[in-house]
């Protein structure tokens, strides 16, 4: 009988294994930790007061205690903020846009400067912002597809259940009215200067730059 | 909302940015925030310990207690801390939810208990993480069964008071169930036990050999061929017991035809029926064979007790549920059984007035063998044969000795695990649902926000309605943001319902569009707006008409509608704390044909330039404080900033 329990226990022992193995492999990964420069320093280069950095910074560490944001988080917090439909491309290019080293994973001064700019920056700060963030490739121009992706990105986030019914070509109509006011020289793409010409000359959007500036 | 959301909110709104140049429609202003005093550190008294936390820590979960403007209700001005009178070892739980985001369960503690702190502090019991769940579960389960069991031991001794006009047949039924609920029925219950008791020792005793007193050769005969009168005499009135018992619990069943097919009745009928066989079978000996087999049947009657006790009814049930495993170890040692026997047949058939007749009578070697019993009648003679006996006791005591552990540990496992599985399944739905609900939940908030026209001008704070005040600031933010997204696209968030009917409404053929006709006066620079408009009109003449608006209607019937209603002081959807400000509004402002303005875009009067300024989206009633919304402060005065730019 003794065997029998003998051989028992070693079998499972032997299954249960592997799954450590990996375990302890997730655990090394997680481990690669990141600290921000100084309080002094953050405080220079952004717009941000000492307290509402630490404000972020206390809410940022808390979520990733690692230090570092991917992209699969910025999806989740997106998909927790806009429930209704799927926001998970948007979030795909907020975190490029987010992500200006290309790493693949936004540190806390990155973040903390992106927001600065969106939060407190310039007129002409944001807009440059809001450009990079529409040129996926990041060559400067924004074309019709980019265009195209980003705005469809936008109408998936609304999700299925909206009023009217969402059309097929609605994004694309949107894309084509965008491009008429943009695209100054009618040459199918929109260069930066194009796009702060015609966003400086737009009231709207100059009022609602504004809307954004009280934080948190 | 989960953990730690609200410390995204910066980083949402600021993505929000990125819409900017593509909205069609402008922006609606941020919430007015309140000058947020910075961070600050609370200080929760419980029960003199204290706990010192940041307030956007508490803030995280807004439908909780702490979270929530209830805890104002424990705050103590004197000494500026929030003083809760309980448990401070369980509170340290609470907090670390707030914490980390995960709720974990103490394992020394009672849990009910945890579940009253839990439901005190406002929080759900499924936030319970992953990591203590089960055992949560399981100690809950533990407790609600244990809780049950005394009340039913309670209420098995008090006896639920039968209704008055209870029939005999009930009474004695009852009677039968639970012997305890009246003398008599307890009387009988012992009286069949006993009788059941007799009867089975009476079989036992029959077969004694009694030596008879004065025979010459003393021979040795079974006392129930010595006594066969008294013998017969108490089998008699045994059955005669039985059968009694038996009709009347055939009386008294509520359903007969389930009662005939239970297991208790079938035990009963086995028990007399030999004997009622016997009396009318004729005593010849050919038959009496036959008779004599059924007199094994009487033993059956041992069965009956298992009315009698639990055990053995736990037992049965056991084995009942075993069956597979037992099935299993039966059949292996079937296939062990054959094999060798087999074999030793071959072995030992050279051998003469060897045992080992045939393959089957080989069988009987086997077992006896592989049980490790070897009775010694059958025994190999040759080598081969001794050789593979060997083999075959060996084997035996493997395949049986490994089996059993399995059985046992198999029907604890399986039996766990069944019940673990069942429960979870159960659970996984209601959490599923629980987990749609929540995700519905902030859905819906944002909906019914809007219902409540709560798009409204955040400086009239006075007016509006202490639902909507009451959102926290967070998720005063959270609408914002959506609205800001509706904006850009010119679409608005809506429910199931209303979904399914504009769909139906577009597949019966676009009555909508001549509605879009006859709105758009200055179709030009508004055409897109005037699109989105007028079926938001449709839309918000189905609810003001607060009826299921069948789609059919035509698009005119929905403008007299809506220009009857222009007048009309109160809409009937809107909450009365709303309608009042609505009232004075409408007498103050004149000619403000906001409602008009959303079913025909008119030439403006003179201060109202934003003659296609799209309501937001709310009931119609709603419209003209909704286009306060980006005045500030002076009600009748509308903002120059709501002009539709042509894109």
């Amino acid at each position: 009988m003794g065997a029998v329990m003998g051989t028992f226990s070693s079998l499972q022992t032997k299954q249960r294994r592997p799954s450590k193995d990996k375990i302890e492999d997730e655990l090394e990964m997680t481990m690669v930790c990141h600290r921000p420069e100084g309080l002094e320093q953050l405080e220079a280069q952004t717009n941000f007061t000492k307290r509402e950095l630490q404000v972020l910074y206390r809410g940022f560490k808390n979520e990733c205690p690692s230090g570092v944001v991917n992209e699969e988080t910025f999806k989740q917090i997106y998909a927790q903020f806009f429930p209704h439909g799927d926001a998970s491309m948007y979030a795909h290019y907020l975190f490029h846009a987010f992500d200006t080293t290309q790493t693949g994973s936004v540190k806390f001064e990155d973040f903390v400067t992106a927001l600065s700019i969106l939060l407190r920056g310039t007129v002409h700060e944001k807009l440059r912002w809001t450009f990079n963030l529409y040129d996926i490739n990041k060559d400067g121009y924004i074309n019709k597809e980019e265009m195209m992706d980003i705005v469809k990105a936008i109408y998936d986030m609304m999700g299925k259940y909206t009023y009217p019914v969402l059309r097929e070509d609605t994004p694309r109509q949107h894309v084509d009215v965008f491009f008429q006011k943009m695209d100054k020289n009618k040459d199918g793409i929109v260069t930066l200067d194009e796009f702060l010409e015609s966003c400086q000359e737009d009231d709207n959007i100059m009022r609602s730059l504004q809307l954004f500036q009280n934080v948190m | 909302m989960a953990a730690g959301v609200a410390t995204w909110l910066p980083f949402a709104r600021a993505a929000a940015v990125g819409w900017l140049p593509l909205a069609q429609q402008p922006l609606p202003p941020a919430p007015g925030v309140k000058a947020s005093r910075g961070d600050e550190v609370l200080v929760v008294n419980v029960s003199g310990r204290r706990f010192e936390t940041w307030k956007n820590t508490l803030d995280r979960y807004p439908d909780t207690l702490l979270g929530s403007s209830e805890k104002e209700f424990f705050y103590d001005a004197d000494s500026g801390e929030y003083f809760f009178d309980r448990d401070p070892d369980m509170f340290r739980h609470v907090l670390n939810f707030y914490r980390t985001g995960r709720l974990h369960c103490p394992r020394q503690e009672c849990i009910q208990a945890f579940d009253e702190e839990l439901a005190f502090y406002g929080l759900v019991p499924e936030l319970v993480g992953d990591c203590c769940l089960e055992e949560y579960r399981d100690r809950k389960k533990e407790n609600a069964e244990r809780l049950a069991e005394d009340e039913e031991a309670e209420q098995a001794g008090d006896g639920p008071a039968l209704p008055a006009g209870s029939s005999l047949r009930q009474r004695l039924w009852r009677a039968f169930e639970n012997p305890h609920t009246s003398t008599a029925a307890l009387v009988f219950y012992y009286v069949t036990g006993f009788f059941i008791a007799v009867s089975v020792i009476a079989n036992v005793v029959e077969t004694i050999p009694c030596r008879g007193p004065a025979r010459r050769p003393p021979r040795e005969q079974p006392c129930g061929d010595r006594f066969p009168l008294a013998f017969f005499c108490m089998d008699t009135a045994c059955v005669l017991i039985f059968t009694g018992e038996y009709l009347l619990r055939l009386f008294a069943a509520p359903s007969r035809c389930r009662f005939l097919r239970s297991v208790m009745s079938l035990i009963d009928v086995v028990a007399i029926l030999p004997y009622y066989i016997g009396l009318f079978v004729p005593k010849n000996e050919d038959v009496s064979g036959a008779f004599v087999t059924l007199r094994v049947f009487r033993v059956f009657r041992i069965f009956k007790f298992s009315r009698h006790s639990q055990g053995l009814r736990i037992l049965g049930y056991t084995l009942k549920s075993c069956a597979s495993e037992l099935g299993f170890l039966l059949f292996s040692l079937t296939m062990a059984i054959i094999i060798f026997a087999t074999v030793m047949f071959y072995a030992e058939k050279g051998t003469n007035k060897t045992n080992f007749t045939s393959i089957p009578a080989a069988f009987w070697y086997t077992i006896v063998t592989m049980t490790t019993l070897g009775y010694g009648d059958m025994v190999p003679s040759t080598i081969a044969g001794k050789i593979f006996g060997s083999i075959c006791s060996l084997s035996g005591v493997l395949v049986i000795a490994l089996p059993v552990p399995v059985i046992v540990s198999n029907f604890s496992r399986i039996y766990h695990q069944n019940q673990r599985a069942d429960k979870r399944r159960a659970q996984q739905k209601v959490r599923l649902a629980r987990i749609r609900l929540a995700k519905s939940g902030t859905t819906n908030a944002f909906l019914q926000y809007k219902q409540n026209g709560g798009l409204e001008d955040s400086s009239s704070v006075d007016e509006q309605a202490l639902c909507i005040r009451n959102r926290s600031a967070f998720e005063q933010q959270h609408h914002h943001l959506l609205h800001c997204l509706e904006k850009t696209t010119c679409h608005e968030f809506t429910d199931e319902l209303t979904f399914s009917e504009a769909v139906g409404a577009d597949s019966l053929g676009g009555r909508t569009s001549r509605s879009t006709s006859v709105s758009s006066q200055p179709a030009g620079p508004g055409s897109l707006l005037s699109s989105c408009c007028p079926r938001r009109a449709k839309r918000r003449a189905i609810r003001l008409a607060n009826s299921t608006a069948s789609v059919s209607r035509g698009s005119m019937q929905e403008l007299d509608t809506l220009a009857g209603l222009r007048r009309s002081p109160a809409p009937q959807s809107r909450s009365s704390l709303n309608a009042k400000p609505h009232d004075c509004l409408d007498l103050n402002c004149d000619s403000r044909d906001f409602v008009a303005a959303i079913i025909s875009i008119p030439t403006p009067p003179a201060n109202t330039p934003d003659e296609s300024q799209p309501s937001s989206p709310g009931d119609g009633g709603g419209a003209s404080s909704t286009l306060r919304n980006s005045s500030l402060g002076t009600p009748c005065l509308l903002p120059e900033t709501v002009k539709i730019s042509s894109l």
